[in-house]
């Protein structure tokens, strides 16, 4: 037997099930409904309404990813002197991930809605009512919550590889505990930095359901446009060329992802 | 150093309540006797009566565990053998498979949902679960893949080739030899892959047939319409679940393999 002839199945996979749909994609972005050669579809991303939803998803998507960033880096700089219970802490810090998307999203509609436990509290406190869900906050708030694990996990793989001995001799040499961080443990994890800005700013960027069930259809994202002209609006020829669009900009995040980290199977390790 | 301690435990708890108040405020709802998002009215078990009796969120369950079930099993087998394949190939053709690797992984998920969509309805297959199943199991694999590697690589090659020298055949070699070896990677990627799957939504919306509902493309179309309180009883369920199954894994799991792997979950 031929340890070689392992790899067909998968080899038919990638061509059947990665790149002939995604020729295809080009196929339908490249042409229009009677399979003439245009760039039209291309070209519609200047109209206003799209140009639109796309600036509004890159800067959410900045926003969210940034504020990911923020949060994520200090748990794991203070996850990494945890002695006692590690890998339960970690555990702590995982297992909302693990629970199904759709449900995380819908816990921070019921959170935030008119009627809902964050209004009914500050009612019951005695103030007004705020105007929460339907708002870009909202959604910035959805895809934090949502891909906060996404950032935490590479930056605490990273974080957690460097040596003890390494931190301790910045300390020996002098170095204040601020210095450390930041001239010892943030330039050693750049890769996981890289990884997690990546994995949370690309499913920002294209996502449609965050922007549906926290921005109550007022917010329109690429995503959401993408998909109504897939799904409602039945033009999928335009619908394939803002994706072609959509694309670059993921292509340019996996470039950037492969300049400063060659690992990046072991950042997605759990 | 010691001056921040208390400093920092709250940010910790901070983000672990950040993390959970979601989770937990759907999980008091259940038990609310009326429907109202905030409003507790008394403690009431009736939506998890109600869930159990709704055929829709009952048959969306059933198809939710059989699709991952599929996928995960088909996507292990094909990403593992793959993964024992590797060490044999020459570099070139080994770094050109990574790299494709990465791309379900790095892609988002509308592309890869919208274009396997598409490569259904150009070979005229009807969208149905059987879509579905075959696009889960396309983004199943590179998870699988990124489970087993590092163990197939840690094994190297020379307990195959003694196999094979104490007389044994190139089968018994693989199916004694190899597979006990890595099967603590096989599990971790069985289990990623059934996670993927079944919180899976966006590539399951647009490779679905008319009827097929999974748990997500549910509760999706129930958000547009209005959340019954019989979803956050389902919801309590499903983060129960995980978290059982969670904790036996790690326990399974993590028996010696954890000291040699690092945070495994």
């Amino acid at each position: 037997m031929n340890k070689k002839a392992l790899s067909a199945p998968y080899v038919i996979w990638i061509i059947g099930g990665t790149l002939i749909p995604l020729a295809l994609m080009l196929y339908y972005g490249l042409t229009d409904g009677e399979g003439s050669f245009t760039l039209s579809n291309i070209l519609a991303i200047g109209e206003p309404g799209h140009l639109k939803a796309l600036l509004t998803a890159l800067l959410l998507a900045a926003v969210s990813t940034l504020i990911c960033f923020l949060l994520a880096f200090p748990i794991a700089v203070l996850l990494r002197r945890v002695k006692r219970a590690k890998g339960l802490i970690i555990f702590l810090f995982l297992l909302p991930m693990w629970m199904n998307f759709l449900l995380r999203t819908m816990a921070w509609q019921v959170l935030l809605e008119k009627g809902g436990v964050i209004n009914s509290i500050i009612s019951w406190l005695g103030f007004e009512k705020l105007r929460l869900i339907n708002t870009p906050g909202a959604v910035i708030m959805g895809m934090v919550y949502d891909f906060l694990p996404f950032m935490l996990l590479p930056i605490n793989n990273a974080v957690s590889k460097i040596a003890l001995s390494t931190t301790e001799a910045a300390y020996d040499l002098g170095a204040s505990e601020m210095q450390v961080v930041f001239k010892v443990v943030l330039p050693l994890s750049v890769p996981g930095i890289v990884s997690g800005i990546t994995m949370v700013f690309v499913p920002a960027l294209t996502t449609f359901v965050i922007s549906n069930m926290l921005g109550g259809g007022k917010i329109y994202l690429i995503g959401n446009i993408i998909e109504q002209e897939f799904t409602v609006g039945d033009n999928w020829n335009l619908g394939a060329g803002l994706s072609i669009v959509m694309m670059v900009f993921i292509l340019i995040s996996m470039l950037f992802i492969a300049k400063f980290d060659k690992d990046v199977e072991e950042d997605l390790a759990i | 150093m010691k001056k921040h301690g208390a400093l920092r435990v709250i940010y910790l708890v901070l983000i672990i309540i950040f993390l959970y108040a979601p989770i937990f405020t759907l999980m008091v709802l259940s038990f609310n006797e009326g429907k109202s998002m905030g409003k507790w009215t008394g403690f009431s078990l009736r939506w998890y009566a109600s869930m159990f009796s709704d055929e829709e969120i009952m048959e969306a369950l059933g198809n939710t565990v059989f699709i991952a079930l599929v996928s995960a099993l088909v996507s292990t087998v094909i990403g593992t053998a793959v993964c024992i394949a590797l060490p044999r190939m020459n570099k070139k053709i080994r770094d050109a498979f990574l790299a494709l690797n990465n791309i379900p992984l790095l892609n988002a998920d509308i592309v890869t949902g919208l274009s396997l969509m598409l490569a259904f309805v150009a070979f005229g297959v009807s969208l149905s679960m059987g879509t579905v199943i075959l696009s889960h199991i396309t983004f199943c694999i590179p998870y699988v893949i990124l489970s087993v590697r590092p163990r197939v690589k840690q094994l190297g090659n020379t307990g195959y080739e003694a196999a094979l020298d104490l007389g044994a055949t190139p089968g018994q070699a693989l199916f004694k030899v190899i597979l006990p070896e890595i099967r603590p990677g096989i599990t971790a990627g069985f289990l990623m892959a059934f996670t993927m799957s079944v919180d899976d939504f966006i590539v399951t919306h647009f490779t679905r047939g008319a009827g097929v509902n999974t748990l997500s493309t549910l509760i999706y179309g129930q958000v547009r319409i209005g959340i019954r309180p019989t979803v956050y009883a389902l919801s309590t369920i499903v983060f129960v679940t995980v978290l059982i199954v969670l904790v036996l894994a790690n326990v399974f799991q993590g028996k010696g393999a954890r000291a040699r792997q690092g945070k495994r979950i």
